[in-house]
């Protein structure tokens, strides 16, 4: 955690202060703390019902926090309404309105500000030309396609030069190539405009790819709070090992520790793997270690490796292939395995016998649960 | 064995003339009431054996009828907007806000499409009697107000259910405080479903008969009351060209309504976004 996370300094734009939510005695938020930094992109991830748009409406200012307090700028916000808060918000339908043209859209909140109409004309032109959406003010919003809304919704949020910028999954209702584009021009105007941004999505690609900092949530708590590289290298614990990217749970029994290193059984071999989170275990206590995809070899069976078995699907992703491989001997366990380039879909047909060596050094163990 | 086919299109020229005969037999009232208003005769027969449009000029220039007609758009266009405004804000306080006793108070709201509008007319008559009220429009608007106002509740509420909460956030977002939301936002995503409340409240205001019979007087009869009155004296078919004139009004009202709103956002039966 880096020390802007924990404390609020004079770099930090939004910061939320042991922030509870409870919605009819459910806790919603547990104590979260977040501080979010000037011009930083911060993700908010997880699964639905985590916490993750409880939180983002609270900066917002739609719900009022039981317990804690939130500052923008400094400032505490909890009794300031929405429309004091100077925010510029994206919904996941965009809720452009569908009465106003695009132009009275992208002009409502210079009018609730009073900017005189020649300056207003000229703001809503330049917001337009940013989003590449010259040409269109006198549309309804009904007559653009998901992308154009979506450049609408963003021009109308960035017009009034926001202090924070929030996004509630705006990206979910786009096809997958719309999508990545999209990402990368808000990504590029967010950087250019230095806009402090807080995200909201539950796709971890997403929040992988955009990022500064990933605030990984589950259940009303913030588990993991870091950059994309932390979060998907060194997860904190069993759930974001397994909610952010792929990753295979093979289950071992702890031997002992070794300087920072811990000694694994899995089957009859022994690995080495990072040990920081397995200090004080007992002998032969159960340990789940998260190997991602990637971190395994596939050899020849005769060849030394840790787990032998055979393959029983392949998946040609173009650039890489994805085998699944069924352990021989115990429960039929699969293991996906990624294997760069395209030698896998000859090298390792379906049914042949392989071995499988695990990068353990890489890889992430925790006391099973 | 009958093929597949022939039995689809017999089940099909079946279906058809069900259809028919429901719309033919719903028709039915409405157009023997406009054959009959054409007849020359000063009798209600059908078929009539001589036709004339007499019977319109008698029912325009009759002095009651007239008078009812005003009455009853006085009556129609107070009790409907009063509706309106009461029925918008009862239905956006029940949609947004959480209160106790909030479904008694719904009951109560929607409760006279349970009580009999006689009832409803009676208990204004003794009310108005016991506190010394005339029989003036006052008692008359006052109780249709109370009539319509569960259809005007009911269509403003699904409308603000429909309305995504989102634009309002929006727009408060933007800088917009709760009256700017209000007037910018909120009342012209509402327009369709306001329209169709106050529609509905002047259709069902301008035709009522029941309560109206009780609670007005000869001075603030209205145009039902006054046919009523009308056709207890005399069986000439002015009435059934009043009938058709009825008709043609309220029709071209719809028509109106759905040339600038679509009749599917008026009647509420397709979501407005």
């Amino acid at each position: 955690m880096k020390p802007s996370a924990s404390a609020e300094g004079e770099h930090t734009a939004v910061y939320f202060d042991t922030v509870t939510k409870r919605f009819d005695d459910v806790a919603a938020l547990n104590a979260v703390t977040l501080g979010v930094g000037r011009s930083e992109f911060v993700t908010l991830l997880g699964p639905s019902g985590c916490g993750k748009t409880t939180l983002l409406k609270l900066a917002a200012g739609f719900l009022g926090p039981d317990g804690g307090s939130i500052s923008i700028e400094g400032k505490r916000v909890n009794d300031i309404p929405t429309y004091r808060r100077g925010i510029g918000m994206m919904f996941q339908n965009y809720a452009l309105f569908p009465h106003m043209s695009v132009a009275d859209n992208v002009a409502y909140g210079l009018k609730t500000r009073r900017v005189p109409k020649a300056d207003r004309d000229k703001r809503v032109a330049d917001a337009l030309a940013l989003v590449k959406l010259k040409g269109m003010e006198n549309r309804k919003p009904r007559q653009l396609s998901g992308g154009q809304q979506q450049r609408v919704a963003l021009a109308r949020a960035l017009v009034i030069n926001p202090t924070v910028l929030l996004l509630d999954e705006p990206f979910s209702a786009l096809d997958k190539s719309l999508r990545t584009s999209m990402q990368v021009e808000l990504r590029e105007i967010q950087r250019r405009l230095g806009l402090t941004t807080i995200f909201v999505t539950h796709d971890q690609g997403e929040a992988l790819s955009m990022s500064d900092r990933v605030a990984v949530m589950s259940e009303g708590r913030i588990r993991q709070l870091g950059s994309p590289v932390d979060v998907y290298r060194s997860p904190a614990d069993p759930f974001v090992a397994s909610f952010v990217g792929d990753n295979n749970r093979l289950r071992g029994q702890f031997v002992s520790m070794q300087a920072k290193q811990a000694i694994v059984a899995l089957g009859d071999a022994l690995v080495r793997v990072p040990g920081e989170s397995l200090s004080g275990l007992e002998k032969s206590a159960a340990v789940d270690l998260f190997v991602r995809p990637e971190q395994f070899d596939v050899v020849a069976p005769e060849e030394p490796c840790t787990i032998k078995g055979s393959v029983v699907a392949q998946i040609y992703q173009g650039g890489h292939v994805d085998l699944q491989i069924e352990c021989s001997g115990g429960a039929g366990e699969r293991l996906l395995v990624r294997s760069p380039g395209e030698q896998a879909v000859l090298r390792w047909p379906m049914g042949a016998p392989v071995g499988v060596a695990i990068q353990a050094d890489q890889c992430s163990a925790f006391p099973a649960a | 064995m009958i093929p597949r086919s022939t039995y689809q299109k017999v089940l099909g020229w079946v279906g058809l003339l069900a259809v028919l005969v429901i719309v033919a037999f719903l028709v039915l009232p409405a157009a023997v009431v406009t054959i009959a208003a054409f007849n020359d005769k000063p009798i209600l027969s059908f078929p009539p054996q001589t036709w004339s449009w007499r019977w319109f000029g008698r029912a325009l220039a009759y002095e009651d009828f007239r008078q009812g007609f005003f009455n009853g758009l006085i009556v129609t266009a107070w009790s409907s907007t009063i509706a309106l405004c009461v029925g918008g804000m009862f239905a956006f306080v029940i949609d947004r806000y959480k209160f106790p006793l909030k479904s008694a108070i719904e009951g109560i709201l929607i409760s006279p499409l349970v009580i009999p509008h006689f009832t409803v007319g009676l208990g204004f008559l003794i009310l108005a009697a016991q506190v010394g009220l005339s029989r003036g429009f006052a008692v008359v608007v006052i109780c249709h107000v109370i009539l319509v106002l569960p259809f005007v509740l009911r269509s403003v509420y699904v409308s603000l259910r429909n309305l995504d909460q989102s634009y309002e956030h929006a727009a408060a977002s933007l800088g917009a405080g709760p009256l700017r939301v209000l007037t910018t936002v909120t009342l012209p995503l509402l327009l369709p479903g306001l329209v169709s409340g106050w529609l509905f409240a002047a259709i069902l205001s301008f035709n009522e008969f029941t309560a109206s019979l009780f609670v007005t007087s000869q001075r603030t009869q209205t145009l039902p009351v006054a046919m009523y009155n009308y056709v207890r004296e005399f069986a000439d078919p002015s009435m059934a060209a009043l009938s058709v004139m009825y008709i043609v009004g309220t029709a071209a009202l719809i028509a109106f309504a759905n040339a600038f709103l679509g009749l599917g956002k008026v009647l509420n039966i397709e979501q407005s976004h």
